[in-house]
């Protein structure tokens, strides 16, 4: 199951510049570590995180692995119209997580 | 980069041979990172293409003083009017001393609102930190600031 | 609302420093919170920044999910744990009658999975596990500290208490050398705190995941050049015991956000 926390406003008027934050449960592994075994923990990162306002691309992000583990974004949007709001995040082997939030702009 | 220990071995003299062989040695005992990564510059060139980089309309937030360099949170905003002929395109953060120069990559554009992102970065060591923003006219803009990263006195056996 | 818990937690402490000297008395007692960067601070105090809020997320999936060959989730029994599990984490470790012996939460969520819901128990230090246990504790959060007045659990309180104030390991310390002596001054760049555990489980910057308070105690264990005891074992749940009553009076956090 994907854990992600995104926070999107409920509500919002046409124009509103609004603030968007995401979260999601990751290592982010560097793969400069080295495990207690001393080999070198293998790479895992999320590569790629993409913000989609109905459908459309307004932002997107790519990460390396000086990003903190459960990496965090926060950005603006301009609220245009009513509609959803989708996050990804793809990691170093194309493998995606998603969530995704619903905006009522009056 | 460096001199090749093996190769000055039979052109020089034995000091210079001595310190070449401890240059060789420090080399070869530093992590393959070490000595593999960009400079900062050298970073930010590949970013912008070779382009000038000026001083301005950009604000990176960074803690001075940082209590654990594993997250450290960090703001970048841009001065722009975010309208479609005069916007900021990427936003880019670097890094001094980490394993690799990169941090992050934002694109943004006119649905953005506002230039300013902010996240959450580690920090091997106290080192500068660089964020330069690509507007849309093609100019890039930046910003540094340095963080002392402190060290946590009991930390678990995981090395 | 806060006001009240802060009467109630300071009711407690004083009755608590009647009963017993348990380390640093009332109005000197500080969650490690207050030993911390603002930075740091603000990670924990806003939960669309905290990460282990993730953690809790995953817990009340987990809670709604049906487990083990009786096919039963956690709300299947304890419905809505805003409700079941209010102020529950306030209270333990509790004895637990089936072994004689005091048990923390993460033993009871697996005792449960075990008798309940027939299936097998989460390790130690699991997201899952620690998932649930954030979960529940959470449900008490802004809540004091309130051990179970049970006097089945004195003698391994009393045991936690003596483990605290025993020298371990290479370094010659014990728990107390540094969080009942020497709390406030600094060891290398960090200050030392009370070892309150009001925020467990909870997310260390330097784990840079959610562990359990075993799994920083142990941690300490490492740090004296002591051999830890392993998870899961009785000792750990006697410190527990003590150092719940010793912060009697303290808000839970969970989950908090450690450097």
């Amino acid at each position: 199951m994907a854990r992600a926390l995104v926070n999107v406003p409920k509500a919002a008027r046409q124009g509103e510049v609004v603030e968007i934050r995401a979260m999601i449960a990751h290592p982010m592994e560097t793969g400069y570590r080295v495990g207690p075994n001393g080999i070198n923990i293998p790479r895992d990162i999320i590569r790629r995180f993409a913000c989609t306002y109905n459908g459309e691309e307004v932002f997107s992000a790519d990460l390396f692995p000086a990003v903190s583990a459960n990496p965090f974004i926060a950005f603006t949007l301009v609220a245009t119209t009513s509609g959803t709001i989708d996050f990804t995040w793809t990691d170093d082997a194309g493998k995606t997580q998603t969530a995704s939030a619903e905006i009522t702009v009056g | 980069m460096r001199e090749d220990p093996l190769r000055v071995h039979g052109l020089v003299g034995r000091r210079q041979f001595l310190r070449a062989g401890m240059t060789g040695l420090l080399v070869i005992s530093l992590p393959r990172w070490a000595v593999a990564r960009p400079s900062l510059d050298e970073a930010i060139r590949t970013f912008t293409g070779g382009a000038d980089v000026l001083d301005g309309r950009v604000r990176l937030d960074l803690p001075p003083l940082v209590e654990n360099g594993n997250a450290v949170g960090i703001t970048v905003a841009a001065e722009s009017p975010m309208t479609a002929d005069d916007h900021v395109r990427r936003i880019a953060v670097f890094n001094e001393k980490n394993p690799e120069a990169n941090v992050a990559v934002f694109r943004l554009g006119p649905r953005s609102g506002r230039a300013t992102v902010s996240t959450r970065i580690r920090l091997a060591t106290s080192q500068v930190v660089v964020a330069v923003a690509e507007m849309s006219d093609g100019s890039f803009w930046s910003s540094r600031a340095s963080a002392i990263v402190t060290l946590a006195a009991c930390i678990e056996d995981l090395s | 609302m806060r006001a009240l818990w802060g009467l109630v937690g300071i009711i407690a402490a004083v009755v608590c420093s009647m009963a017993i000297a348990a380390g640093i008395e009332g109005s000197a007692k500080r969650s490690g919170f207050d030993f911390m960067t603002p930075e740091t601070q603000a990670l924990q105090a806003d939960d669309m920044s905290n990460p282990g809020m993730l953690w809790v997320l995953q817990g009340e999936q987990l809670w709604q999910q049906s487990e083990g060959r009786a096919d039963v989730a956690c709300a299947g029994c304890h419905g809505d744990a805003s409700q079941t599990m209010r102020g529950v984490a306030t209270r333990y470790p509790a004895f637990d009658e089936a072994t004689g012996r005091p048990i923390d939460l993460a033993g009871r969520i697996n005792s449960c999975r075990g008798e309940r819901q027939q299936a097998e128990p989460l390790t130690p230090e699991s997201d899952a596990l620690l998932a649930l246990t954030a979960y529940v504790t959470h449900q008490s959060r802004g809540m004091p500290i309130t051990p179970a007045i049970d006097a089945r659990l004195a003698p391994f309180r009393d045991n936690g208490r003596r483990l605290f104030q025993s020298r371990i390991g290479q370094l010659d310390l014990s728990c107390a050398s540094c969080h009942d002596d020497n709390w406030g001054k600094r060891l290398g760049g960090s200050v030392m705190p009370q070892a309150h555990p009001t925020g467990y489980p909870l997310y260390r910057l330097e784990w840079q995941t959610v562990g359990s308070l075993q799994r920083r105690l142990r941690n300490c264990m490492i740090g004296v050049r002591a051999e830890p005891f392993a998870f899961g074992a009785p000792e750990l749940v006697d410190l527990e015991l003590h150092l719940m009553e010793r912060a009697r009076g303290l808000r839970v956090e969970t989950p908090a956000v450690r450097p």
